[in-house]
């Protein structure tokens, strides 16, 4: 079958079984390998993207699901060679270890900072609870995601 | 996955219609039970019949005395919606703690009530709150619905439209959560209804069900202690790497407690 959508602003159409998963199409058709497979089981986070502005778990999401959705990729997240506020304060934070999670925990708090811009440490590791850090680097995690709000509230 | 023909009709009666077609036909909400599944090779279907596309499905109307959730509305959306916070607050908390937030995004309310797993969230709120289960045939009041493990009153090409629930005076919902995946090890909602105190109980056993002894306790007393003494045996709950069956029994117990503590706003 056909699915067409916009992902990373572009407008992007592909000929998939239906039974393909949006992170096969994100990695497979379109060579977006910053999303990341990590459980494959709907547990681990480490594939969430946003679709229609919504973070989801991307290996639990059929391509079909998406026809004509708009998504963002951590590649999506700002303009060619700058970093989204929440990825600059990933670095800042020393917020990864080995990074395999770290597109997807990017995806999440990203989403979590537009409904709540200042979340108590609390709320942050509640939304944080559908992505695993196998490093367990969780404190730097959450430093990172309350570093990035007060960054986003400051520069609006 | 076993390949399947996917289908995302625009309306109810196409869905409907696609559903009696030959073949092992099923409906997909938000998936997040269905797709997993699908994954393990554990189901099937010839066909998918996505229900996103049907806009009357989607929505909360809260009335003066009942609200009204479209079997489409997602979990985050039952989590945040402020007039549901105010006119049914044990639901709104009960859904937004539901899985995971990416899960809420995803999962529905009547994807998780046709599911009926006996670990669900919802199940539990829909037999304390006497809700009435909304289908394109028919109303099913709740104490009819649910029929068993992974099992309810729905007929095959019978689909979800809506949920009501008439606001009761009070109502909390306790859950404890496996640490892994959020599933209710015990669950209980307790609701102060128009006809009377409702303990129900999801987690525990293979089907949501009652809890007589604790209904008539708290109908004379509503308050924690009136359970003190008070148990379920163990006898066919669940019993798993988990949590033994006395253990979940005990549960119960306390997890009631807390239910009837928050109710009163503890």
């Amino acid at each position: 079958m056909k699915v067409s959508l916009e992902v990373n602003g572009r407008r992007v159409s592909a000929d998939v079984e239906e039974r393909t998963l949006l992170v096969e199409l994100l990695r497979k058709n379109l060579l977006l390998t910053g999303t990341h497979v990590g459980c494959d089981t709907t547990q681990c986070g480490a594939c969430v993207v946003h679709v229609d502005g919504r973070a989801v778990k991307s290996c639990t999401m059929l391509a079909a699901q998406a026809d004509g959705a708009q998504v963002t990729t951590i590649e999506g997240l700002a303009p060619k060679g700058g970093l989204h506020p929440v990825q600059a304060a990933f670095r800042a934070n020393h917020a990864l270890q080995c990074g395999f999670c770290t597109p997807g925990m990017i995806m999440t708090a990203v989403e979590l900072l537009t409904h709540n811009p200042n979340p108590t440490e609390q709320e942050i590791r509640d939304g944080l609870d559908g992505n695993i850090c196998r490093c367990t680097g969780y404190h730097n995690i959450v430093k990172a995601v309350a570093a990035a709000a007060q960054t986003m509230r400051a520069t609006g | 996955m076993y390949p399947f023909e996917y289908l995302k009709p625009a309306d109810l009666q196409s869905a409907v219609k696609s559903a009696s077609a030959s073949g092992e036909n099923k409906f997909i909400a938000g998936g997040m039970t269905l797709l997993p599944t699908l994954k393990l090779r554990l189901a099937r279907p010839d066909r998918l019949i996505d229900l996103s596309r049907i806009t009357e499905l989607t929505g909360i109307r809260v009335e003066a005395k009942h609200v009204e959730i479209g079997a489409m509305t997602r979990h985050a959306d039952v989590a945040r919606s402020a007039d549901l916070r105010r006119a049914l607050p044990a639901l709104a908390a009960l859904a937004g703690g539901i899985g995971d937030p990416l899960v809420r995004n995803r999962g529905t309310i009547g994807g998780s009530i046709a599911n009926n797993d006996p670990a669900a969230d919802y199940p539990s709120a829909l037999l304390a709150l006497a809700g009435i289960v909304i289908t394109n045939q028919r109303e099913i009041a709740a104490d009819d619905f649910f029929t068993g493990m992974f099992s309810t009153a729905l007929k095959s090409s019978e689909l979800i439209t809506r949920l009501r629930f008439d606001i009761p005076k009070r109502a909390a919902y306790a859950k404890y959560p496996n640490p892994a995946s959020r599933y209710a090890m015990v669950g209980v909602f307790v609701a102060d209804t128009a006809t009377g105190i409702r303990v129900a109980v999801t987690g525990a056993g293979p089907c949501v069900f009652r809890v007589a002894p604790f209904e008539a306790a708290l109908a004379k007393r509503f308050t924690p202690d009136a359970l003190d003494g008070l148990g379920i045996p163990a006898d066919n709950l669940n019993n798993d790497l988990h949590g033994s069956a006395e253990y979940r029994a005990s549960l119960v117990s306390v997890m009631a407690k807390r239910a009837v503590a928050a109710a009163l706003g503890g």
